[in-house]
């Protein structure tokens, strides 16, 4: 049933910290790695060895220049995959029921054998967090490993999704949003987690944290200055008569 | 957005056959007979016709059937259950009209209200998206019901309600294109909420996620050359509103009416084409393919 649930009884979800990602692309690799070889159809790719390849994936990392107003420019790594919105555009449009959000846990899943492959969905998504198939013709989307986090036969400490299992950098963190005691959201409240695109509606379950404020250098420079100015007053011997020597060269100063 | 020709040809094919079995349902010709069996059958390979074309671009219209199902939430179910009850009650209307020479005002009634929902519930499709802000107004419906109407008072060859219409439906594009052009910015979508980094500073679009293109980009990331865009306007709306008016005032003639219907369709094509080609989607914004808004970054 393509009707949002009205609540639903936990929020699972991402936290990403863009303080401490590093921009490595692994949670890129590591998506496409689980979600090509498990749950639904395979993740494909187009040409992938010719002039123009490209393909499916459910996790992209964007890398974006933010100049502040004074100060040096910082480089920012994005990584971005489905928000697991709680009024998610997405689910409403689709026309067959292939799209629903889960009441037990908040993941937007598609049930891909009732998917007729329109594409409403990817439309109707502000994040661009659904990608149609090209070879298999069906609506992709992140499932929240759904087939990772509830899986007994995984040892405890893989039953988190791939993208936060490998992250090298501890940038992303998985939990219950909709508990307020979670570790994922009393790290989001203390960072100031906030919502992507807030004004198109869709209350996203996942959070961002910003980065934290850079250190100036410039005002490091200026504590330790001081200490760097040159001491010798007076100079004699060999360096004294070639820079006087040097000076009165044509074009030196005196 | 990509201008998908199966799309383009269904929405303006569909509209105009649509309209057509509007004003054929409340009795605009009264026909029976066969001048009745030519006006269903143009109007039925109309809009039939545009329906069938929309399936091309399913990844699996095999499954098509489970179209009809959500149409609680879905104006794309809603759609597809109002196009076939249009089409199955248009249909019955039809045969007594041309076989029994018989008109069943009530059935011919409830088909016409089916036609026009239909055309309402394609045109909410696309107003319903909060990610084009470009359709996402009240303009889009009102622009596919004025085409509609128009376009199927002309194919009925009811000059006298054709000509009113067809002013409105210039006008009510007009105000969708000059509306349309400025909608990206009064949606207050930009790279600085899309990312979230505004309150930094400046934001730059550094390094797209890969080096090749994707499905977003083909799908949701067209972008038209404004003079381009322009010249196509004028092209769109001398086709579709002023060459039509100007042929209605003529005497009477088959012929000139045909070339009205042509030149109309071949305008509304042309403006359905600058429907999706010139939309924004605002994922967009991730790769910094939009100009930001002027006035929206916090830096400038």
């Amino acid at each position: 049933m393509t009707t949002l649930p009205d609540k639903t009884d936990r929020k699972m979800g991402l936290v990403i910290d863009l303080d401490t990602c590093v921009g490595c692309h692994a949670c890129v690799i590591s998506c496409k790695g689980w979600n090509t070889e498990n749950y639904g159809a395979p993740l494909s790719d187009q040409d992938p060895y010719g002039s123009d390849p490209s393909g499916t994936f459910l996790n992209r990392v964007h890398s974006y220049e933010v100049q502040p107003e004074q100060g040096a420019a910082q480089l920012i790594h994005f990584p971005k995959s489905c928000l697991h919105c709680d009024d998610a555009p997405c689910v409403t449009v689709c026309p067959t029921g292939a799209s629903y959000k889960r009441v037990e846990d908040g993941i937007v899943l598609v049930n891909e054998s009732d998917c007729i492959g329109c594409g409403l969905c990817a439309w109707a998504c502000p994040y661009g967090a659904r990608e149609m198939d090209a070879a298999e013709g069906v609506m992709k989307k992140c499932t929240l490993c759904v087939d990772r986090i509830y899986n007994e036969n995984l040892p405890e400490e893989d039953r988190v999704p791939a993208c936060v299992r490998t992250c090298p950098a501890g940038a992303r963190h998985f939990g219950d949003l909709g508990d307020p005691d979670s570790d994922v959201s009393r790290l989001s409240a203390e960072r100031g987690g906030m919502d992507l695109m807030p004004e198109q509606g869709t209350k996203p379950v996942n959070k961002y944290l910003p980065p934290r404020p850079k250190d100036r250098i410039e005002d490091q420079i200026d504590v330790l200055a001081p200490l760097l100015e040159p001491i010798a007053a007076d100079t004699g011997g060999f360096i004294g008569w070639l820079d006087k020597a040097l000076s009165r060269l044509p074009g030196g100063t005196i | 957005m990509h201008p998908a020709p199966s799309v383009i040809i269904f929405t303006t094919l569909s509209g105009l056959g649509f309209g057509l079995l509007f004003w054929l349902g409340i009795g605009l010709p009264p026909v029976t007979g066969w001048v009745a069996f030519v006006f269903f059958a143009i109007a039925f390979a109309l809009a039939a016709g545009g329906l069938m074309v929309s399936t091309f671009h399913l990844g699996h219209p095999e499954r098509a059937l489970k179209a009809f199902t959500q149409w609680r939430s879905s104006w794309l179910s809603r759609e597809g259950i109002c196009a076939v009850a249009a089409l199955a009650t248009m249909g019955l209307y039809a045969i007594g009209a041309v076989f029994l020479g018989a008109t069943w005002r009530p059935v011919g009634i409830i088909g016409a209200v089916l036609s026009l929902g239909t055309v309402f519930t394609t045109s909410m499709i696309y107003a319903q998206l909060r990610s084009v802000p470009r359709w996402n107004s009240w303009l889009t419906p009102a622009l596919f019901l004025s085409l509609g109407l128009s376009g199927g008072a002309l194919l009925a060859g009811q000059t006298a309600i054709a000509a009113p219409l067809l002013a409105v439906a210039a006008t009510v594009q007009l105000a969708a294109w000059q509306k349309g052009d400025t909608a990206l910015q009064r949606s207050g979508s930009t790279m600085a909420s899309a990312t979230g980094l505004g309150g930094i500073g400046e934001v730059r679009a550094f390094e797209p996620p890969h080096t090749g293109t994707n499905y977003l980009l083909r799908e949701f990331v067209h972008v038209v050359g404004r003079r381009h865009s322009r010249r196509l306007r004028v092209i769109a709306f001398a086709l579709a509103f002023v060459v039509p008016l100007l042929l209605l005032f003529l005497p009477f003639s088959h012929a000139l009416a045909g070339l009205a219907a042509l030149a109309h369709l071949a305008g509304v094509a042309c403006s359905r084409w600058l429907f999706f080609a010139e939309a924004e989607h605002v994922v967009g914004l991730y790769y910094g393919k939009r100009q930001p808004a002027p006035g929206a970054q916090p830096i400038s």
